[in-house]
């Protein structure tokens, strides 16, 4: 434990709490019918009602609240059986109705929590505030004009997930691990595809700093908007340091939003948005609030699909996985899907084994995701059965699944057209066997005079003699009982 | 001959049935009576080439026997309502040349209903008003003047431009919005009947927004039948309001005949404030004792919270309406002023694109919405609100329907009270409650002051049973014998 | 209550309503009549009342989640005073 910041006066401690927002997965926006696709022309994703036109009215997309309450359900939480939607007033040229519909002192997700798989092997609990619903604002583009910004609302009405934590997180290393874990959770969900490059997953970080021992909340800073892990955890280290020299100094900490800039590595004031906010909050006279019994409820929570922290539990109970490895091949919905298919009636170790240690490394070196994997799960899953069934040894099988990669071919074809078949029949292995022992009088005297590590050597020369394709146990065995006879 | 312009539309409904005249005949009877009356100044917008091309399509339906509920009527829409490539401006300079590409649901069903709409007519900038002098196109004259007086009076607010061209016959009929009594006040004041219904029974979908959990469409016409006949194509679920109810429209029409036999009638106490003038206290009595004569059974009851009703709407209406008319800012549509960033272009466009009341109310709902006083100004509202509520629901236990004058005076001077805001908000102190409560109401045109104005009663009922509001206004009709044209 | 002119200048920004400095005072006793008014409501006893939030006790309905709206740019850019190549056109705002 611990991240300390060592200061003149005190050793420091981070408190941080982070804001996610999630874009809901769906197919129309969160009030009108206007799709969410990325990357449409300019304003061609665009209802008269998400451009704010006089008289039009939201209406609510039933499966945004669906996918509300499902990611509550995988985050443990407090489903609110009744919410309201609320208007936070604020001028914004890329805001058309001059208002943001969001959700404010009645969210529809309460209080839950989220469990980060430590790398020592230990678990923490950060708590989850709420999640409400809300509506994402356009895009501001500032460099095509040099006097004018140009406004596109193709995002203007995306439904978003504020998801809250609590001031729980300690360290830039679990604010890492918080959001890798979130974004599991949702892609398990098909809640949200937590792609932060396209900002369908950003993250706003209040982070403050106390003397280590003090339980006090100090003046918090806003770090907003922050496209990447990498850039949230840097992000933050320099805040923190920036808070600790302010203190140290004799300074104090403004409450104010900051901006990261991933260029300079550190974070700077937000002069243009700090002045005069007021949000001025208030039901939305246009929407009346969302209501469900308990059988909606009930329904999305028994199609829940099954969630990283059991599958862990799952894969370490039924397949024997170390709890490392168990934790890499959960930590992606696709990649546990993978190693069940290729472990399903197999040697689960073995399956775990290929998977992170073979196949990742094969993904990692060409930067692939999983989904894009030139080796197909049947396919590792037959390579898997061939070692097993001594069809190729396990240094054949490292060759075979290169050929894999290269080719994309199954293994059956490419063990054939190598004629890499494994030597299982006595009758070539002991012929074999026989003429190493023949032609090498010399070494086998000294084999019987105690030199019992040559067996080594003879399994050697049989391998060579056969192409490598024998069975190393076989063979071993073969010069044991010839040799010792 | 009569003149095609005297008929109510339930009348015009069936001589153009017997082809007695032309759709087009009728439109251009009351095109001519607009150009006529243009000193009204009913009309922002007047679209003959549009209404007589319509009214050409009535008569071919009509001619091949399958016309709508109104076809062939010619109606005049409020300006609140978006038109499609009709220029619709809320009567505000902010909407300079706003032309919206799409069509309101109440104006698309009367359309669809088969009417003939004439053009836009004059409001009180976004609604805001009870006496139709806050358009940025100048106020509206009432067709209604004082006997022996040549003072121009106004025609209330804020469909002031509706109740003035129904009674003075330039449409058979015209769309209202009421958002504290803009439909009921004007109407009274130029003795029309007007008709609130149940806040939900209108789509207020394409509604230039002004107070969203109140405003509510309704018809302006110059007979209780004809605003039954006009409600019932204007209401109906519509999947684009979330406010919208999904329930059956009721044939309002057949309900007319029904009577109040046996009907209790509530007559609120708290009704009678000290400005309330002598004759229309009068009159108040005398509708009493008409529906008594018909049947029904008078009884007094309380609505205790009712002197907090115009309070708590000028803390409900502004605070929505900042937000409602945060969209105007020079952006996407209507009026920019340029500036020398984007916050200076907000603040230039909105000041001069909105009126002094307008920016008014702006203000006050951006400062009772502001943090630190919401509780005590929003908060409280929306709490004396539930009690308001509640003395109507629990008044609808004990009666059928209340009777109440619908304004405190009759139509008065333009120019008088422009000065006083407050003075001017106690013109809905009687319809204020019945907006806040959400419940239906109508004013009937009932009398005349001693000087000759039109003098207006006003019926509430429960939510969705406008039914029995019909029923009631209907008999006051029929006893009251108003003239249906005015002195002019 | 009586508002005073830094809060009427407050109100103001907030509105984005540019009010000249020299109607400030003006602007200023017009509201302040307005809310001393409105005041009047707290006489009203609301303890262990509900606010009424909205107009109507209807529930909500949902929309379905399917595409049906949109690919419109021309009709939504239509009405812009500053429109460019499908873009809404503003001053420049510097972050």
């Amino acid at each position: 434990m611990g991240y300390i910041i060592k200061g003149e006066k005190h050793d420091w401690e981070l408190v941080i709490g982070l804001e996610v927002h999630a874009q809901v997965i769906s197919k129309a926006k969160l009030f009108s019918g206007s799709s969410t696709d990325f990357g449409g022309g300019p304003n061609t994703q665009v209802s008269f009602i998400d451009a704010g036109m006089p008289g039009m009215l939201p209406v609510l997309n039933g499966h945004a609240v669906e996918q509300a309450v499902k990611t509550g359900l995988g985050l443990k939480a407090k489903i609110n059986r009744r919410s309201v939607f609320a208007r936070k007033n604020y001028f914004y040229a890329d805001m058309p109705q001059g208002y943001q519909i969001s959700q404010y002192d009645q969210p529809i997700v309460g209080e839950g929590t989220l469990v980060l798989d430590m790398p020592d092997g230990s678990t923490r609990e950060i708590g989850i505030e709420r999640l409400h619903l809300e509506q994402d604002a356009g895009k501001s583009i500032h460099d095509l004009h040099p006097h004018k910004s140009y406004i596109d609302l193709n995002r203007s009405g995306i439904p978003l997930m504020e998801i809250v934590s609590k001031p729980d997180i300690r360290t830039p290393e679990e604010v890492g691990i918080y959001l890798k874990k979130l974004r599991s959770i949702l892609r398990y969900l098909g809640t949200c595809d937590g792609n932060m490059e396209e900002g369908s997953m950003r993250c706003d970080a209040n982070v403050s700093v106390r003397p280590v021992g003090s339980t006090e909340l100090r003046t918090r800073c806003e770090i907003k908007n922050v496209n990447s892990v990498r850039f949230v955890m840097q992000a933050i280290e320099y805040e923190a340091r920036r808070q600790v020299d302010c203190y140290e100094s004799g300074g104090t900490v403004d409450q104010e939003t900051r901006l990261y800039d991933s260029h300079k590595g550190e974070t700077r004031s937000m002069r243009s948005k700090e002045f005069a906010h007021d949000y001025r909050y208030f039901p939305d006279p246009d929407l009346l609030p969302i209501e469900f019994d308990e059988a909606f409820v009930a329904r999305l929570r028994d199609a829940l699909p099954e969630l990283p922290d059991d599958k862990l539990t799952r894969f370490i109970k039924d397949f024997g996985l170390t709890a490392y490895d168990a934790g890499v091949l959960v930590a992606e919905k696709e990649s546990a899907v993978y190693f069940e298919e290729v472990a399903k009636g197999r040697d689960p170790k073995l399956a775990a084994n290929w998977v992170i240690t073979n196949l990742f490394g094969v993904l990692n070196k060409r930067g692939i995701e999983i989904g894009d994997s030139p080796v197909s799960a049947k396919d590792l899953g037959r390579l898997i059965e061939l070692i097993s069934d001594n069809t190729i040894s396990s240094r054949m099988a490292k060759e075979v699944f290169e050929a894999m990669v290269e080719t994309g071919k199954a293994p059956d074809a490419i063990v054939e057209e190598r004629g890499m078949k494994q030597i299982t029949d006595t009758g070539a292995i002991d012929a074999a066997v026989d003429k190493i022992i023949a032609e090498n009088a010399d070494k086998v005297a000294q084999y019987k005079s105690g030199k019992v590590q040559m067996l080594g050597w003879f399994v050697g020369q049989v391998m060579k003699a056969t192409q490598g394709k024998a069975n190393p146990a076989m063979c071993s065995d073969a010069l044991k009982k010839k040799l010792d006879a | 001959m009569t003149q095609l312009t005297s008929f109510t539309i339930a009348e015009a409904r069936e001589k153009l049935a017997k082809k007695e005249f032309t759709a087009l005949e009728l439109t251009d009877a009351h095109l001519a009576a607009m150009e006529r009356a243009k000193d009204l100044n009913a009309f922002i917008t007047m679209t003959g080439d549009l209404a007589r091309e319509r009214a050409r399509e009535s008569d071919k339906r009509l001619a091949a026997g399958h016309g709508g509920a109104l076809e062939g009527i010619p109606l005049g829409i409020k300006d609140l309502f978006c038109t499609e490539g009709v220029l619709t401006t809320a009567a505000s300079h902010i909407l300079d040349g706003f032309k919206p590409r799409y069509e309101s649901t109440v104006s698309q069903k009367l359309r669809d209903a088969g009417s003939v709409m004439l053009g836009k007519l004059n409001l009180d900038e976004f609604a805001m008003g009870s006496a139709n002098i806050t358009s940025y196109y100048g106020p509206v004259k009432n067709p209604w003047k004082a006997k022996g007086r040549n003072v121009e009076l106004v025609p209330g607010g804020s469909s002031g431009g509706s109740a003035s061209s129904v009674a003075a016959h330039l449409v058979m009929g015209a769309t209202g919005t009421d958002t504290g009594g803009s439909i009921r006040q004007p109407a009274a004041f130029c003795g029309i009947v007007g008709v609130k219904p149940t806040y939900g029974r209108c789509s207020r979908w394409g509604v230039v927004a002004f107070a969203s959990s109140l405003d509510q469409a309704g018809p302006m016409t110059r007979t209780v039948r004809d605003a039954a006949i006009m409600l019932r194509a204007m209401s109906g679920y519509d999947p684009k309001d979330s406010t919208s109810a999904q329930l059956e429209v009721p044939d309002f029409e057949a309900a007319l005949a029904k009577g109040v036999k046996g009907l209790r009638i509530g007559i609120p106490k708290e009704y009678r404030p000290a400005g309330l003038s002598p004759e229309l206290a009068a009159l108040w009595d005398k509708g009493v004792e008409w529906l008594k004569a018909a049947g029904a059974t008078p009884v007094e009851i309380s609505l205790p919270h009712t002197k907090s009703a115009l309070p708590t709407y000028y803390i409900v209406a502004p605070a929505e309406a900042s937000s409602n008319l945060a969209r105007y800012d020079g952006v996407r549509f209507g009026l920019r002023v340029e500036g020398k960033s984007l916050d200076d272009m907000y603040a230039k466009t909105r000041a001069a694109g909105f009126g002094a009341e307008v920016r008014r109310r702006i203000m006050i709902g951006t400062y009772v919405l502001s943090a630190g006083y919401y509780d005590a100004y929003y908060l409280k509202a929306q709490k004396v609100r539930a009690l308001i509520n509640q003395d109507f629901t629990d008044a609808f236990e004990k009666v059928d329907a209340i009777l109440t004058p619908t304004a405190p005076t009759p139509a008065f001077g333009i120019g008088e009270k422009s000065d006083d805001p407050i003075a001017m908000y106690l013109n809905d102190v009687f319809t204020v409650p019945a907006s806040l409560a959400g419940i239906p109401g109508a004013s009937v045109p009932a009398g005349l002051s001693a000087d000759g104005l039109p003098l207006g009663l006003q019926v509430l009922t429960r939510r969705w049973d406008e039914e029995t509001l019909f029923r009631v206004c209907q008999v006051l009709e029929d006893a009251a014998q108003f003239p249906l044209l005015p002195a002019v | 209550m009586s508002l005073d002119k830094a809060t009427v200048r407050r109100i103001a920004t907030l509105s984005r309503i540019e009010v000249a400095d020299a109607d400030l005072e003006v602007v200023a006793g017009q509201l302040s009549g307005i809310l001393n008014w409105i005041e009047q409501l707290k006489e009203v006893d609301t303890t262990n009342v509900a606010p009424m939030t909205g107009g109507t006790d209807l529930k909500l309905q949902w929309r379905p989640d399917v595409v049906n709206d949109g690919d419109k740019m021309e009709q939504v850019l239509a009405n812009a005073p500053d429109g460019h190549d499908g873009f809404f056109g503003v001053p420049k705002v510097v972050e």
